[in-house]
């Protein structure tokens, strides 16, 4: 049976949550698709879901960035103090503002000077590393709760709201009731999980992430629906051939720089103003790498970066709110094996059963033997993720064709 | 575009001069084009011919000299400036984004819409129109990378008219083509020309040129020797003018292939990810003395074929050198048997650009020039200077870095250290490509003389004078099997196309 | 640039030009790093001169030269990696999860002097290759760039660490602040040259990079290296085998690794601790190696200007200055160097084409 388009992308997203259900019900730990899990892993996949997206528009044009992540540090930093001195929106203005200094820093180097785009974006990392401890120590220090490492708190927050009617939110002033909420406490097989997932994404949502959410259509519509978009496009799959058509490559590949720190830059402030409400030394934790990873796993394309993102969201949720039912996933891990082993045998390939039987008899084991998995190992969930994703999902992939390779004007001869 | 004012020349160009750093490449060049006709350039390689062709579609400004288009003097300062001036370029390599779509090539940077936003279906509208006039069936959503050779200069053209353009001119146009299509092509462009449009046409063949051109302008070393009509010359006066003397052709010797099987192919099969074999079941011999050439256009299997044989792509079937089995054997293994390999591409598999001469010289043979696990620096560049000095490779000396010296000279340089490695079996793709005429004998003397001392030749070439005045036999690749084994002797251009195109399935 | 001075530039051998040119961008990144301390409302030319007068006295050079050794490992341990055209940013990552090993190891053990050193050593490098090497497998099947895997594994190696040195290899006899795993004897300890100011690993780690320039630049194996790095399609027509090239090199890199925190771990502090063992290092060692461009010279002269800059924060700190501002400088520095050298590159580049040009024109013209 062949399944097309929408019902495909549909299908392949239930399958996942009836697995969880049967998992929830015999485990009977209902952490890992409750609502609060959700919810927490929506907030987290935002700085991630961004810097894939900051990723893509910088290698969509042709060059590689992998100083997303000092760009987000740029971002954390200039968010934490615009945030502290006036206020949570002006705050994500100035994270803005600082990624799109590193996205120039960065496009000067590669750009105008050629430099190697990997050597420009570690120089990069460690600069904003460096330079923001330096504004700290300038800025921070010996202001009430602000340190070397750490900006002042700031005193008021994004608002936050639910979605009303389905998720108890507010339609002016009258509080709706909670469709979702009621669904997920009754913990029916799949509906109750999939309440459960539906509230998590629509109940205390903050405007920031909202607006990150935006940033995938509003990319998409950009780069293949406009003049701009499509010779940014083009600057990334064959500058020669847009040079001779008079497209101005240079200029775009700069534009594309500038959006992408500037998306950096905004995951930032995500970081420092929305998960949290200051700014602290190494709050981005290597997710402008998981975010690159993202773009990867997401095929360079928009939609691929959202499901990316959900992925690594989920996997950083569970480990801040759920770490206790890490040893629970073991269960799904094996599951999902199972299912895949079978698909296998159907496909006669020998190679891919066997592992997967492999696999699915580890995490059985694993599930029953490990109660507990230590905290200083559920600490690289995210990072073990990434690893695992970037495996499984290296056929099929279509780069950029000239991503990563250094061009000058007038190249083509 | 200022409109077009009858008897005045299309494209009028005077006392262009254009030098780059080391080399200068066009010297006062004149030449006057008609409108609605088909202007043929020709000359040999490294002549300036494509020079002089950027200049005048604004991808460089000339020193010197003057520009003019419909009589009016034009200084273009990109390609958007000569677009505007209604005229367009196809180059020889393709310029296509392979992930874009037929579409998305052609618009891209005219893009019909409003306020920033493509129209796509007025866009689709106005190139399927395009495509009718032309002749062409193409359809504008497939994604590029799946069209073949031909598919893809047809976008190239569409392309360029699609600007407006009102003055074409094609860079060596049928150097990828097969005999059919040249014809087909040739149909196309004076369809053009009826309706008014003007081709300038740069080549080297002189055939094709002699047959389609109204007017042709021989450009010797940056200049210009001269402009005349087909019906005032013969091919050979206007080989005279291209080189100052006629062109070369490897005259056929007497062949003594002896019995000694030295390259042995059976059932040889190269599979892709997606499934298609890129080559089928190919099994053929080389005997000592003997030199097999392979015809075919370029990318039905020949490359993947080379790969297989030397060891660097996996493959099914089996292979022996001199009667061992190498089927399974690593590339060194195959190299310590007795092969080599010169490549297709000589910067993308032969040559390391940044470094010295004597340094790739080295390449793939630092166990020769070793001592103790280190190199012998004095040896190895010996070695290089000996390669130079028996291959006339251009240079002051083996410091140089390779990227310092002109194609032609990469070229010798990469058959010489093949040669010198004095192979059993000689694997040789296109390997006087952008050699000059003179070196290009010098190669061919070089290879015969192998052969004659006992060497098996592999000859891969699109240029089908090297193919057939070198071969001892000739087998025909189409979409990765042997389509036909022919003497050179019974070979013409036009039952060898029907065999590349596959029109005609032979023994 | 006028002509006059262009053709003297013309006219300059190849290593004069590069010599110059990097030292023309260490200047520019100082003054660059001058104009911030300015804006931001400090005295450069205080700074410079308190770095230049704390710096150069006998005792702080010891500690330039003592601070540079971590530096040359960490960078020849990147370079291998550039020369491959890999990208190692998780020497971070195998030199901390080396120095546990290696010094879980060596307290546990016990050998005659020389040998329990040595034996150390070994298990580091080992260590450190073995982390290195994970990432070089991803990379082989399953093509997944080093760069983010690398960085992945530097996390994921924080994590395993924690969990090791918690449930095992934690030393709590001591009592107290100071948390470490169990002290080295003496024998498996390297003494110092100049007691308290430079420890006898400086030696190692000069060793360690004259092997690097024996090995990549005159050994039959560092030229198949170099090859694969530069062009990896034509090693491979030759019979070089990408995949093997590309693991060898990620574990000779992380051997390499390995070693950069055993001065701390061998020499100074008999042990390994989260707050005992310095970090950083990893990170550092890609900016000396882009700063030395790959050169062992290079490598060991940048490092002791690293190490330089390093002794003099403390100082810095009392003046008034925050000491940040040497990692900034240092940061400034590199990204100038590195644009500088690009810019030197494309210069040299078409000056020798230009050269040998205008020689074959002058040898025809003489025949």
């Amino acid at each position: 049976m062949k399944l097309t388009g929408r019902t495909r992308v549909l299908v392949y997203l239930a399958i996942p949550l009836a697995m969880m259900s049967i998992v929830r019900l015999w485990s009977g730990e209902d952490a890992l698709t409750s609502a609060d899990t959700i919810g927490a892993s929506l907030r987290l996949s935002i700085p991630i879901l961004v810097a894939g997206m900051a990723g893509l528009w910088a290698e969509r044009c042709g060059v590689l960035n992998i100083g997303i992540e000092g760009m987000m540090i740029l971002g954390t930093w200039f968010g934490g103090w615009g945030a502290w001195q006036y206020g949570p929106w002006v705050g994500l203005l100035f994270a803005v503002i600082g990624g799109v200094i590193g996205g120039l820093i960065h496009a000067v180097a590669t750009v105008r000077f050629n430099v190697d785009q990997i050597i420009s974006g570690v120089v990069l990392n460690l600069f904003a590393f460096f330079g923001v401890r330096y504004l700290s120590d300038l800025v921070f220090v010996g202001k009430p709760g602000g340190g070397v490492s750490q900006s002042p708190p700031q005193t008021t927050a994004i608002p936050r709201f639910n979605i009303p009617i389905i998720s108890g939110g507010e339609v002016f002033g009258w509080k709706s009731p909670n469709i979702l909420l009621w669904f997920e406490d009754r913990g029916w097989f799949f509906v109750g999980d999939l309440a459960g997932v539906l509230y998590g994404l629509t109940h205390n949502l903050s405007w920031g992430t909202v607006i990150g959410v935006a940033t995938v259509p509003a990319s998409a519509w950009i780069l293949w629906r406009t003049r701009m978009g499509l010779r940014l496009r083009s600057s990334g799959e064959s500058p020669t051939a847009a040079e001779t058509l008079g497209v101005n490559v240079i200029r775009l590949r700069y534009v594309g720089l500038l959006v992408s720190g500037g998306l950096a830059g905004y995951a930032g402030g995500i970081l420092s103003i929305v998960a949290s409400s200051y700014y602290r030394q190494g709050q981005t934790a290597g997710r402008g790498y998981i975010g690159l990873a993202t773009m990867i796993f997401g095929n360079w394309r928009p939609i691929g970066v959202l499901g990316g993102a959900s992925l690594f969201g989920y996997a950083e949720g569970v480990k801040l709110v759920a770490s206790d039912a890490i040893s629970t996933l073991f269960l799904f891990v094996a599951l999902a094996a199972v299912l895949l082993m079978v698909l296998a045998v159907v496909n006669k390939s020998t190679t891919r059963g066997i592992v997967t039987a492999f696999v699915a008899v580890i995490a059985a084991y694993a599930y029953l033997a490990i109660e507990d998995v230590p905290e200083s190992l559920t600490q690289s969930l995210p990072y073990f993720a990434t690893l695992v994703v970037l495996a499984t999902a290296s056929q099929r992939l279509r780069p950029p064709a000239m991503a990563g390779i250094p061009y000058r004007r007038g190249e083509s001869h | 575009m200022p409109e077009a004012q009858v008897g005045v020349p299309a494209v009028e160009l005077k006392d262009i001069s254009k030098g780059f750093p080391g080399v200068i490449a066009n010297r006062d060049i004149s030449m006057s084009v008609e409108r609605g006709t088909i202007h043929a350039i020709v000359g040999e390689n490294g002549a300036g011919k494509s020079t002089l062709m950027k200049t005048l579609y604004g991808l460089h400004q000339p020193d010197s000299g003057t520009i003019a288009v419909n009589g009016d003097i034009v200084t273009f300062r990109s390609p958007s400036d000569a677009i505007a001036y209604g005229i367009g370029m196809v180059h020889q390599h393709f310029m296509l984004a392979d992930n874009f779509t037929v579409l998305e090539n052609i618009i891209l940077g005219a893009e019909p819409g409003k306020r920033g936003v493509i129209d796509t279906r007025e866009a689709a509208k106005r190139v399927n129109e395009l495509a009718r006039s032309l002749g062409v069936e193409i359809d504008v959503n497939s994604p590029v990378a799946e069209l073949g050779v031909g598919q893809r200069q047809r976008v190239e053209i569409l392309k360029v008219l699609y600007r407006g353009a009102k003055t074409l001119i094609l860079d060596e146009p049928t150097s990828v083509l097969v005999p059919q299509e040249v014809h087909e092509l040739f149909d196309n462009l004076r369809r053009l020309v009826a309706a008014g449009t003007t081709v300038l046409f740069i080549s080297h063949k002189l055939d094709e040129v002699l047959a389609v051109s109204n007017r042709i302008t021989v450009i010797r070393q940056g200049t210009t020797v001269g402009t005349v009509t087909p019906a005032e010359v013969t091919r050979r006066k206007l080989a005279e003018m291209m080189v100052g003397s006629d062109l070369p052709q490897p005259e056929p010797r007497a062949t003594h292939v002896v019995d000694k099987v030295r390259l042995e192919v059976k059932n040889l099969t190269v599979k892709r990810l997606n499934g298609r074999d890129v080559v089928r079941d190919v099994s053929f011999s080389i005997r000592s003395s003997e030199i097999l050439g392979i015809a075919g256009v370029e990318g039905n299997g020949q490359f993947e074929l080379c790969s297989a044989l030397l060891g660097r792509e996996p493959s099914t079937g089996s292979v022996s050198i001199d009667g061992k089995d190498v089927s399974h054997a690593s590339v060194r293994e195959r190299m310590d048997s007795g092969i080599a390999y010169v490549p297709f591409d000589r910067q993308r598999e032969g040559l390391m650009l940044s470094t010295s001469l004597w340094e790739n010289n080295l390449l793939g043979q630092e166990e020769k020039h070793a001592k103790l696990g280190f190199i012998d620096v004095r040896a190895a560049r010996n070695a290089c200077r000996e390669v130079i000095k028996r291959f006339g490779v251009l240079t002051p000396n083996e410091e140089v870095p390779a990227f310092a010296l002109s194609g032609g000279n990469q070229q010798k340089l990469v058959v010489g250290r093949t040669m010198s490695m004095q192979p059993s079996v000689l694997l040789a793709a296109h390997p006087t490509r952008g050699i000059d005429v003179g070196a290009q004998a010098a190669v061919w003397e070089e290879i015969r003389n192998a052969r004659d001392a006992g060497m098996a030749v592999l000859l891969v070439s699109a240029d089908l004078e090297e193919l057939l005045g070198l071969s001892d036999r000739v087998i025909v690749m189409f979409e990765g099997a042997v389509a036909a084994e022919l003497s050179p002797r019974d070979a013409t251009p036009e039952l060898l196309g029907s065999y590349m195109t596959g029109a005609k399935v032979g023994a | 640039m006028t002509s006059a001075r262009r053709s003297l530039l013309d006219s300059l051998p190849r290593s004069a030009v590069i010599l110059l040119s990097s030292l023309a961008a260490v200047i520019l990144g100082l003054l660059i790093c001058g104009v911030m301390l300015l804006v931001t409302g400090k005295d450069p030319i205080a700074a410079y001169r308190t770095i230049l007068e704390t710096g150069l006295t006998g005792n702080k050079l010891l500690e330039m030269l003592k601070r540079s050794t971590p530096l040359i490992l960490s960078a020849s341990a990147v370079a291998i990696g550039f020369k491959m055209n890999l990208f190692n940013i998780g020497v971070e990552g195998q030199y901390l999860f080396a120095a546990l090993i290696a010094a879980e190891f060596a307290s546990r053990i016990s050998a005659p002097p020389v040998l329990h050193v040595l034996l150390t050593l070994a298990v580091a490098s080992a260590a450190g290759a073995f982390w290195a090497s994970i990432a070089a497998v991803l990379k082989v099947t399953r093509g997944i760039n080093e760069v983010i895997s690398t960085i992945m594994l530097n996390f994921i190696s924080l994590s395993v660490m924690q969990w090791l040195f918690d449930n095992y290899m934690r030393d709590d006899s001591g009592g107290g602040l100071r948390v470490t795993t169990t002290e080295i004897a003496p024998s498996g300890r390297i003494p110092d040259i100049v007691e308290g100011r430079l420890n006898g690993m400086w030696i190692i780690a000069l060793v360690v990079v004259f092997c690097y320039w024996l090995i990549v630049f005159r050994s039959k194996f560092g030229f198949r290296l170099r090859s694969s790095g530069l062009n990896s399609i034509a090693a491979q027509t030759v019979g070089i085998a990408a995949n093997r090239m590309i693991i060898v090199a990620m574990m000779l890199s992380g051997a390499i690794a390995g070693l950069v925190a055993m001065q701390s771990v061998v020499g100074d502090e008999y042990a390994y601790g989260p707050q005992a063992t310095p970090t950083g290092f990893g990170f550092a060692g890609i900016a000396v190696a882009l700063l030395g461009r790959n050169n062992p010279v290079g490598i060991v002269v940048a490092a002791m200007l690293f190490g330089f800059l390093d002794s003099t924060s403390a100082v810095l700190q009392l003046s008034g200055i925050p000491n940040s501002i040497v990692k900034v400088i240092q940061a400034v520095v590199v990204l100038s160097v590195v644009i500088v050298n690009e810019a030197t590159s494309r210069y040299m580049n078409r000056r020798t084409a230009e050269q040998t040009a205008a020689t074959l024109r002058a040898e025809r013209a003489a025949v």
